[in-house]
């Protein structure tokens, strides 16, 4: 984009200054109309659609006719499946932020040390995030089978009377699952505060040495809150991650046994897709577009705006 | 000058955009104009089938000059959602799969499927029962291929073992069997409990054991569930599972996928048997090491429950079929199922395990000894149930397969399981 622009400013000064506005008003309009095109086609249309369909009940087939009203919300609202998987997003986005990112930074915080190996530690963390979450998916299937990988692990060290049925203990199965999205994603974490850390001058570190600060204090009060653009982006991502989470689950469980592993988003296809109700399904949808747009801009307007600038810079850095 | 460049860029852009859409249209259109063409999707995308339905087309096209099948093959799910969409559409397929069932019954009150009442009255007959679960109000809309019914598929070995010298024909007899499997150390059954429609076919299959012919039929359409059997199905549901009969952490067990599937742990010798439909054989096939059918597999019908108000032998089934959309060339399309229900296309579809053929006199061309006493049982059962999930409207069939898998996993009633049916047929 800066290249397009500065080409453009370059030009213009050859020519009359009076033709300068208009012209690249409609250049302007020229490169962006492509990509205007393609965003409102699939991205604004489908989600007026969506919002649309949501004041029926529908089922995919004939006329739109039969409108309810906000009879699908006051429906996704009061069933207590829905209800589970909403709390299960909760939960999930909560526990990301209490154990992911402690986890994460306490890596971080080794992996930037000197320490011999170092990049390969680096690539070994990282390394889960570049798979895809199908392929994590099938892998811890395989894994977590009754007699599978962890079970004979833990019963070959003695400890087989922790072996768990990881998948189909329904007080047990999300979590196993949130182990695996810790797997999955801690990695981009570590890089994102790696990343962070070595925008953290080494003078203040040596400042805070001379002041007498402890390491601990040092970590407290002159690392972390340098790294908190950094923290606050990841939170974020994490947060809008965790409310869309969908592939692992849906491969891993479907959702189940009985629920006891569904989030909104395998809800809906649950919904939509298997039960022919995308009226329905729309609406939840739609429930969960909200809920992820009303979060981003709460996000943005209170907690990122501090970090203009700056903070995003270095991020991208 | 650059700007000119520019726009002419565009403008070459949208006429290359225009014409490739147009000369789409265009391909679409063309069947109007030359001959008749026939799209037809079919969900047999590998082996016998994928090779027979080529065959199927060619032989047609032969037979009528002037007449192009155009062949489409999907995998089966992406199928099932690509029929809906493409009905709503203005150019759907002319040919395609149809289960049956509450399924179609929403297809034709949406105007999409088209009646062929009319063209198959005078061979319809033939196929005898198998063409009720096609029918909408007594009018034939479509037309099956390949009927089966649900059963057991056990391990003759793993049986001997535990001293069953043959399989239980009646409930208390199945669950004394299942007790002498346990005693033994043997995983009785297998279940894919993550598929919910494996945990159904238990529901389902107790219901058609216990209820009147009636009921079951009028459920169907009244969405009723007050008689007692219907409670009565999920209390025996309770008591199988009470029994704990089930393979490790059934409620992750998937039905089809991998050795450690539940079909994957019959065909491997891991559990003593399966309640599944006739294609089973097929499906276990690739789960196994030297990739073949076991030889130890054998087949038995679900047991009847003494006492009930149901006729013994009633048995619960489903099978393939296909449809022409309301925009087919009726009396073409029509003619091209009637050419599936031919002797000779009948005749293969046996022969080469693809699936069981519907036609009287058919029967003799399958060979393998557990597809024959599948084949058996269904001609001589007096009453065959289409698998209830797919009778009933999509909405309610797949709020059936939820609560009775809720069932199996500890989390409803029997009552719960009538509550959260009769709710989303209330929905409806």
């Amino acid at each position: 984009m800066a290249t397009v622009s500065s080409a453009t400013t370059g030009r213009a000064l050859a020519r009359p200054a009076v033709a300068r506005p208009r012209r690249k008003w409609i250049e302007i309009a020229l490169f962006v109309a492509p990509a205007i095109a393609l965003y409102v086609m699939f991205l604004i249309v489908p989600v007026v659609q969506a919002v649309h369909y949501s004041f029926y009940s529908w089922t995919g087939l004939g006329p739109l006719s039969n409108f309810i009203g906000l009879h699908n919300y006051r429906e996704a609202f009061g069933d207590r499946f829905f209800r589970q998987a909403m709390e299960h997003n909760a939960i999930l986005a909560g526990l990301s932020i209490g154990l992911q990112l402690p986890l994460a930074l306490g890596v971080a915080l080794l992996l930037n040390r000197p320490l011999r190996g170092r990049r390969i530690f680096r690539l070994i963390f990282f390394a889960p995030y570049v798979l895809s979450e199908a392929v994590t998916a099938v892998l811890f299937l395989q894994i977590l089978q009754p007699g599978g990988l962890v079970d004979a692990a833990l019963r070959s060290v003695g400890l087989g009377g922790l072996v768990q049925l990881w998948l189909a203990d329904l007080r047990l199965v999300f979590y196993t699952l949130f182990v695996v999205i810790t797997w999955k994603y801690i990695g981009f974490a570590i890089i994102l505060l790696l990343a962070g850390l070595q925008g953290v001058p080494s003078e203040l570190h040596e400042a805070a040495a001379m002041d007498g600060a402890s390491s601990w204090e040092t970590l407290r009060y002159v690392t972390i809150p340098l790294l908190g653009p950094t923290i606050r982006i990841w939170v974020f991502l994490s947060v809008i991650g965790s409310i869309q989470l969908f592939d692992l689950v849906w491969i891993m469980t479907l959702g189940g046994p009985a629920g006891a592993s569904s989030t909104m988003a395998t809800y809906m296809v649950d919904q939509g897709v298997n039960s022919y109700r995308i009226g329905y399904a729309t609406a939840v949808a739609t429930i969960l577009f909200g809920l992820c747009f009303v979060i981003s801009m709460l996000y943005q307007v209170f907690v990122l705006r501090r970090d203009s600038g700056t903070g995003t810079a270095r991020m991208a850095g | 000058m650059k700007i000119w460049k520019l726009l002419a860029l565009v403008a070459v852009i949208c006429v290359g955009v225009t014409a490739l859409t147009s000369s789409a249209g265009l391909a679409a259109g063309q069947g109007k104009t030359k001959g008749v063409t026939l799209v037809w999707w079919h969900n047999a995308n590998q082996g016998a089938g994928l090779q027979l339905w080529k065959n199927v087309a060619s032989e047609f096209q032969k037979k009528h000059p002037g007449v192009t099948v155009k062949v489409v093959p999907f995998q089966n799910e992406a199928l099932k959602t690509k029929i809906p969409i493409s009905l709503q559409s203005s150019s759907p397929p002319d040919v395609f799969q149809e289960w049956g069932g509450g399924q179609l019954v929403d297809q034709v009150k949406a105007h999409k499927v088209a009646n062929l009442t009319k063209y198959v009255k005078s061979w319809i007959k033939n196929i005898g029962g198998s063409a009720a679960g096609w029918q909408v109000n007594g009018q034939q809309y479509g037309i099956p291929y390949n009927v089966g019914v649900v059963g057991f598929w056990y391990n003759k070995d793993l049986f001997a073992k535990a001293g069953i010298s043959s399989p239980p024909t009646t409930w208390p007899d199945f669950l004394s069997d299942v007790a002498k499997l346990k005693t033994a150390g043997i995983a009785p059954i297998a279940i894919g409990g993550k598929d919910k429609w494996p945990d159904a076919f238990y529901w389902d299959y107790l219901a058609v054991k216990l209820c009147s012919k009636t009921v079951i039929q009028q459920s169907a359409v009244s969405y009723n569930f007050t008689n007692p059997c219907w409670l009565q199905a999920g209390n025996y549901v309770q008591q199988l599972l009470d029994a704990k009969p089930f393979n490790e952490g059934f409620l992750a067990t998937p039905a089809q996928q991998g050795a450690t599937s539940s079909a994957g742990l019959v065909a491997n010798g891991k559990a003593a048997m399966e309640l599944q439909g006739h294609w089973n054989p097929g499906v276990m096939q690739p789960l196994t090491p030297d990739n073949k059918i076991p030889a130890f597999l054998g087949w038995f019908p679900f047991p009847n429950v003494p006492g009930s108000k149901a006729l013994p032998g009633s048995l619960l089934g489903g099978g393939d079929g296909f449809a022409c959309s309301i925009k087919a060339p009726e009396p073409t399309c029509a003619q091209f199922l009637a050419y599936i229900d031919s002797m000779s296309v009948q005749r293969r579809i046996g022969s080469t395990n693809f699936g069981l053929p519907v036609l009287k006199g058919s029967e003799s061309s399958v060979k393998d000894p557990n597809l024959k006493a599948v084949l058996a049982s269904r001609s001589s059962s007096p009453f065959v149930q289409l698998y209830l999930d797919i009778a009933y409207s999509a909405a309610i069939g797949q709020a059936l397969d939820d609560a009775v898998a809720n069932e199996f996993a500890g989390q409803a009633t029997p009552q719960q399981v009538l509550t959260q049916i009769t709710d989303a047929a209330k929905q409806k």
